[in-house]
Parts: structure tokens; sequence; C-alpha cells
């Protein structure tokens, strides 16, 4: 039975290469193909997904554990396809010895934690069975397996998808969104609960602005239609044009979370 | 959006407040949803009756009751109610709107039979 919520439910596969032991975590084995926290899957006959009020419980207990670590947390949301695991790699790349963690939802396979874990960096793949999104249960899960050191940051990849993962609080600090420039600039009206719920919109694969007639302008200007708060910022995680930027902006988020906790 | 599991979450809410009051028949469930809720009310209706099968609740009438979407107008700086997302300031027609409520999704009362 697991430590974290007392669930017994969730299996955790150990793999060959054993110094990442207990590094991948699969949901949604239920009847219905999906999981409820809380539930016995018993009932999961004709159910579909998660519990909000459940999931804000346990999304607060994971929010209090990463306070208590001084860990910075962003939940990374998209559509599939946008880049997230290849900004993650270049990221991790380019923050050098920072203490750092990923946990990456998809629906199936475990290629992009294997990805991340070929960087030297420690991930933990979340297979959501049919689930869309990942929940503040399954990030509990994988938060006690990766065993956060002090300060880290945190990288949750959610699962690429840009309806449901902004409902679901997973106690992260905030949602940073990826957005390519190939979407289309009107993809914020399409989808703006996303982006109203992100701090910080990425623009990226600026390199292949010239060839595909973005207008780059617009894309901000429907961004901060939907959210006049948001920040955003340009790069291309593949050239590493602009990546200066968005390094030092989780550094300065990082330091923010660390004073915040030495002041208590 | 997620209507099902909005539905089971429901029921766990129903079963333990009807256990606690000691009921064992609900026979309404009435719900406040806000416009900006992203809840598909034929779904979240078609998904009540099959979730709520088996509990308390199977059979109960779901009423669903709307909540207006709010928003702070970042240009005439006023509280403002809209329909849409998208809709610009009814006051000053500005563009620079910030929801600020209309997404709740919460079981207002129950109705014992």
């Amino acid at each position: 039975m697991c430590t974290v919520c007392g669930c017994g439910e969730s299996t955790v596969k150990g793999h060959s290469h054993d110094h990442h032991h207990h590094d991948h975590l699969h949901f949604g084995h239920g009847p219905a193909g999906v999981e409820v926290a809380g539930m016995s899957q018993d009932r999961l006959i004709e159910i579909e997904t998660d519990i909000l009020t459940k999931n804000d419980g346990y999304a607060q207990a994971n929010r209090a554990a990463l306070s208590g670590l001084g860990a910075f947390a962003i939940n990374l949301v998209s559509s599939p396809g946008s880049g997230k695991t290849t900004l993650l790699c270049k990221t991790i790349e380019a923050l050098g010895d920072q203490p750092l963690a990923v946990i990456e939802g998809d629906q199936q396979t475990e290629n992009d934690a294997d990805r991340i874990r070929a960087t030297g960096a420690a991930a933990i793949q979340v297979n959501t069975g049919k689930g869309c999104h990942l929940d503040g249960h399954m990030v509990g899960h994988a938060m006690a397996h990766l065993a956060l050191p002090q300060g880290a940051m945190v990288f949750i990849e959610n699962v690429g998808n840009l309806v449901c993962p902004a409902a679901f609080d997973l106690g992260e600090d905030c949602k940073v969104a990826i957005l390519s420039v190939t979407e289309g600039e009107d993809k914020p009206l399409k989808y703006p609960d996303m982006f109203t719920a992100s701090r910080l919109a990425i623009l990226n694969k600026t390199d292949l602005a010239p060839h595909c007639d973005v207008a780059m302008d617009l894309y901000e200007a429907n961004l901060r239609r939907v959210n006049p708060d948001i920040e955003i910022l340009r790069l291309s995680a593949r050239t590493g044009e602009g990546m200066q930027a968005w390094i030092e902006w989780l550094r300065r988020n990082l330091a923010l979370k660390s004073e915040v906790k030495a002041a208590e | 959006m997620h209507e099902m599991s909005l539905c089971e979450g429901m029921r766990l809410i129903i079963e333990e407040q009807a256990q606690a009051h000691k009921v064992d028949r609900i026979a309404r469930v009435r719900v406040e949803l806000g416009r900006f809720a992203g809840v598909e009310k034929d779904a979240l209706s078609f998904a009540f009756d099959i979730v709520m099968r088996g509990s308390v609740a199977e059979g109960a009438e779901l009423v669903m009751q709307d909540l207006p979407g709010r928003a702070m107008c970042y240009d005439c700086v006023r509280e403002v109610e809209i329909e849409n997302r998208l809709d610009h300031c009814p006051f000053c027609g500005g563009g620079k709107l910030m929801p600020i409520g209309g997404d709740e999704m919460r079981i207002k009362d129950l109705e014992v039979a």
C-alpha cells in the first residue's frame, strides 16, 4: 500500500537500469482505463477520471511538501508536439549542477523519461492510461518516488492537451504554457483557459518563424487578450536563441521561493 | 470537459453526506456551475444518470444553475460580468479582461426523498 494516500491500486514498475528503480508509475488500470483518486477500482465501471475536491486536497499536500523543501515546481502545459521535452532537455543542460527532477506525464510509453534521463537528470514517468491529464494524486506518488532534494527545481511535463490540465491543480508554483510558432496565432483564443491559468507563455521554435508566415506580435497580442498578466518569452530550444532569458526566469523564481522558505 | 469525473466526485460527496445525515435516498441534487467552468450541461446530465446508479442518488433529478462569468477590466478597472471568455468590457469596450470568477462547480444542496 502506498504511503502517499493509502491507496493500493497504482503499480510501480522497476527497470533493469536499477539506479533508477521505482521510476515508472502506471495509472488508469481500472475497468474503465482511468484513475479515480480515493475510490475503489471496483466502482470504476462507468466512471471517467478524477475528482476535483479530492484532487485539490492532494495538490495542497504536494504544495506543502514542495514549500518545505524550498523547491520551485512548474507545470508545463501545451499541445502535443510543442517541443516540451526538447526544451526540458536543453534546460537541464543549461542549468548545470542545479538540483532538479522531472515528472513526465503521457498516456503511454516511457520515451520522454528516457530522453530526460539521458541528460543525467532524475526523471519519473507517469502513464495515465486513458487519462488526459496529470492529477494531484499521481504527482504526489511521483514526488514520493523521486526523493526530491532541498532547493530543487521540479519540472512536471503534463500530458499534451490544452483543455483538461487547466482544471487540475498539481500543487505546482505556476503553470508555464508552451506554444510553438507553427500552431497558429489564434490558439490562445481557441483554448483560453489554459493560457489564462498560466503565468508564463513560451513561444517556442522561433527558428521556424521565417519559414511559416507567422506574425509573432499577434501571438503575443492574443495571449494578452486572454490573460493580461501573462509573461511571454520567445525562444528556440533547438538553436538556443532566447534560452538565457528562460534560464534566468527559472533561477529568479527559485530564488524567490527559497527566500520565502528562509523567511519562515 | 470532465463531466464523468465531476459526477464521480459528486457521488462521493453525496454518499458521504447521506451517511452523515443517515438518509438512504436523495431525490434532487442542485449544482452551481460557473459560465467559465468548462462544463457541458448535456454531458453532465447524461453522466449523472449513469454515475449515480447504485448510489443513494440513483434516479435523482439534477438541477443545474448558472453562475455568471466575472472579470476585471484592466482598462477601466471595473469588475464586470461577461457572457463569453472573449467578450469586451461592457462599460469601456476594452479587451484586457482577467477572469476573476465563473469557474465554480459545486453542489449547492441535496433534497432527501
